[in-house]
């Protein structure tokens, strides 16, 4: 009784050891060293894997920083600044420093203000549509619609406006990853720099045509009147094509060229609003009430 | 037995509407649309300033390179504009506007040449002269014809062949040609054969075109070099893989040409404009378009100058019924619905076709119930769902590898499948990018 026992734990132990031994050789003779930066570089990124930095994935782009010796053209845009300073400590390299930067739909076509002249019955995609003709509205430059851009971002931040039938990006969520750039066939969204209060103006049009043309086809299309040029103190706006574009750098938002726009073609975002108009409206309202009380 | 391909293919209903009425001629339109870019390849460069006279047939835009065209004005007026317009690609795309001389009679002249026989240029000069004559494929694939009978030194070539098959439902204008046109499109071929040396000819034509087939007959009775065949019918015949096969029983290599095994395939079409251009020293500047629709009140064969906006016409058979949801430029399976009806008629503009609603619809997308019916119908031997389905995931090397380039668009898998599943637009959006990656790789 007492022998079985002990051959029993004799042998077990002995295969135990027997095992140890192997996998301690082959471990060590198979051992594949890795820098242990790119695990600590790897825990610094945001672990999003969304390609924004144009690497695969997160582990992917660790081993770019830890590897390359000039990594100044290498940007997390997800981490940001924070992130890429955390790992020029960890690294002692010099990284670059961008602004940060959100996503914006550069079209207001909604269905009211650019009314569809036929119907698209093939698949849902603006890739797809895109390929085969110029879309369901006279405008081919605007949103298509299909939803591209939602589908790719994997943050969430966009969705598709029902009423419009236009996306929407939530500021908050949006890491400026790029994906729904490289995913929009008309090149709509645009990546602009995040001011202060989520404050932006931005030309929303994209349309290339004539004026007569571009109203034609979108009530709130750039007619291309220059007006906006010309008002510009700083000579942020410039005009190519018909179509006037505000360069984000340059901008100051003062605001000038909203009020100039005939076809209310320039978006601002998250102002205050005006008071002069505050002003405008209130006396007009006092006249009114004068007049009723008069005619009364 | 008759002829016809082994692999796949389908018989869609053939709705030959048209195929009693002669070739009528489409008054000249007030202004012309002449799009710069109406072959496969580069554009060709616009030589004329706006305010310019033109004459019918001078040269307006240049070909910019091999693979282009000559373009040449249908009427002779005035260069109005040079102006983007929407073209058959759903895109507005640089075109040339001119406003025809209603003083001048030549614009509306019907002019029949007399048949000329003999041939009297060298087959260097024949090879020239088509080129300068803008000639594409009117097929609707609209490739230059002088880089397709540009062979390299050294190539085997034996056999020439003339598609008269259209397969395309609805459409007539071949048809039609082939009938009215017998003994010009024979000198057409002795032409070709004459300037390629080669000294064997068919004309394949499908079996429901029996009246042409027996013209061609009687033609040809003395005729050695030349034969008719007879074609199964079968849908897509008229592809030049496809048709070779059937004539020929040669198969044409995957991502070759006709020429690789010794063939050349030229439609019935082509081959009249080149009868026309080697013969009577006339341009392509108009082709003949069937105008077609069930419930169009006179739907029938035209001759329509290039660059007459398809609603002049619509409104030549009566204007568009009521409850008209699609107009088609092409057949009814490869064709393309047009965006509005402001898009010039092209060199490769075979038909226009008005769909009423009651057919204009797809049938809503299900999903794939793997029953193969697919697999079964595609000419060139592909699994169309699973290309689609690579398409969809962004597998585009996978894709590549199934072949996907190889595909001819016929369009026969979305004509079967049972959930309407949307394969073709899904193919071909694959080929677009799989193109796209691969002269990125080069």
């Amino acid at each position: 009784m007492t022998n079985s026992v002990l051959y029993s734990v004799l042998l077990l132990s002995s295969l135990g050891g027997i095992a140890a031994i192997i996998l301690y050789v082959v471990s060590k003779k198979f051992y594949v060293y890795e820098n242990p930066l790119i695990g600590e570089v790897e825990d610094i990124l945001p672990s999003a894997n969304c390609g924004g930095c144009g690497s695969p994935g997160c582990k992917a782009f660790a081993e770019k920083l830890v590897n390359y010796e000039d990594i100044s053209s290498l940007f997390c845009p997800v981490g940001g600044n924070e992130a890429m300073k955390l790992i020029s400590v960890a690294l002692g390299k010099e990284v670059a420093e961008k602004d940060p930067t959100v996503a914006v739909v550069r079209c207001q076509g909604s269905c009211d203000v650019r009314p569809k002249t036929t119907e698209y019955q093939g698949p849902k995609s603006c890739a797809i549509s895109a390929m085969i003709y110029s879309g369901e509205t006279d405008c081919q430059f605007g949103c298509l619609g299909d939803g591209d851009c939602v589908s790719v971002c994997k943050f969430d931040a966009m969705f598709m406006d029902e009423s419009t039938g236009l996306p929407i990006i939530i500021t908050d969520k949006c890491t400026s990853c790029g994906a729904c750039v490289d995913a929009c066939p008309r090149n709509i969204i645009e990546m602009r720099p995040r001011h202060k209060k989520d404050l932006k103006i931005f030309v929303g049009c994209l349309n290339e045509d004539k004026g007569g043309i571009a109203k034609k086809a979108c009530e709130v299309a750039c007619i291309g009147c220059s007006k906006c040029e010309d008002i510009c103190p700083k000579g942020a706006v410039t005009m190519a094509d018909n179509l006037a574009y505000i360069d984000p750098v340059t901008c100051t938002l003062c605001r000038k060229c909203v009020d100039v726009c005939p076809t209310h073609s320039i978006i601002e975002t998250n102002f205050p609003p005006r008071k002069v108009k505050k002003v405008e409206t209130e006396v007009k309202a006092n006249i009114e009430s004068v007049k009723l009380n008069a005619d009364a | 037995m008759l002829k016809t391909f082994p692999k796949g293919g389908i018989h869609p209903p053939e709705n030959k509407i048209t195929s009693t009425k002669s070739i009528k001629r489409m008054p000249t339109p007030k202004v012309v649309y002449v799009p710069i870019s109406q072959h496969i390849g580069i554009p060709a460069e616009i030589t004329v300033n706006v305010k310019d006279k033109v004459e019918i047939g001078q040269v307006i835009a240049k070909s910019s390179g091999f693979v282009s065209s000559n373009i040449h004005s249908p009427v002779s007026g005035t260069v109005t504009k040079l102006d983007k317009i929407i073209d058959t690609s759903g895109y507005k795309k640089q075109c040339i506007v001119i406003r025809t001389d209603i003083k001048d009679e030549s614009n509306f002249e019907d002019i029949e040449y007399p048949l000329k026989k003999d041939i009297s240029l060298e087959p260097k000069d024949i090879l020239q002269k088509i080129n300068e004559s803008g000639i594409v494929g009117l097929g609707g694939a609209t490739f230059p014809s002088h880089v397709k009978l540009s062979i390299k030194e050294g190539a085997k070539l034996d056999c020439l062949i003339i598609n008269g098959v259209e397969c395309e439902p609805y459409l007539t204008a071949d048809h039609r040609l082939m009938l009215e046109k017998a003994e010009e499109i024979i000198v057409g071929i002795k032409i070709l054969m004459f300037a390629l040396h080669i000294d064997k000819a068919i004309i394949g034509i499908e079996n429901n075109k029996k009246d042409a087939i027996e013209v061609f007959k009687n033609l040809i009775i003395n005729e050695k070099s030349i034969k008719v065949a007879a074609l199964k019918v079968k849908y897509p015949q008229g592809g030049e893989k496809q048709l070779v096969r059937a004539i020929l029983n040669r198969e044409v290599p995957k991502n070759g040409l006709p020429l690789d095994v010794g063939v050349i395939v030229h439609n019935v079409g082509t081959i009249f404009a080149i009868y026309q251009a080697i013969q009577h020293n006339k341009p392509l500047t108009e082709r003949v378009v069937t105008v077609t629709g069930k419930k169009l009140e006179n739907a029938s064969n035209y001759w329509v100058k290039i660059g007459t906006p398809i609603k002049d016409l619509v409104d030549e058979v009566g204007g568009l019924p009521e409850g008209t949801r699609k107009i088609v430029n092409g057949g009814p399976m490869m064709g393309k619905a047009i965006k509005n009806m402001d898009v010039p008629v092209t060199k490769g503009t075979s038909g226009i076709l008005v769909i009423h609603e009651d057919e204009a619809s797809r049938g809503e997308q299900k999903n794939c119930i793997r029953c193969g019916e697919c697999v079964d119908v595609c000419p060139m031997g592909l699994e169309p769902h699973l290309l689609m389905n690579l398409t969809e995931k962004g597998k585009y090397d996978d894709a590549s590898n199934e072949d996907i380039m190889t595909c001819i668009e016929c369009g026969s898998c979305s004509f079967v499948c049972p959930s309407h599943r949307p394969l073709l637009d899904y193919i071909r959006f694959g080929k677009h990018i799989v193109k796209k990656l691969n002269t990125a790789k080069n």
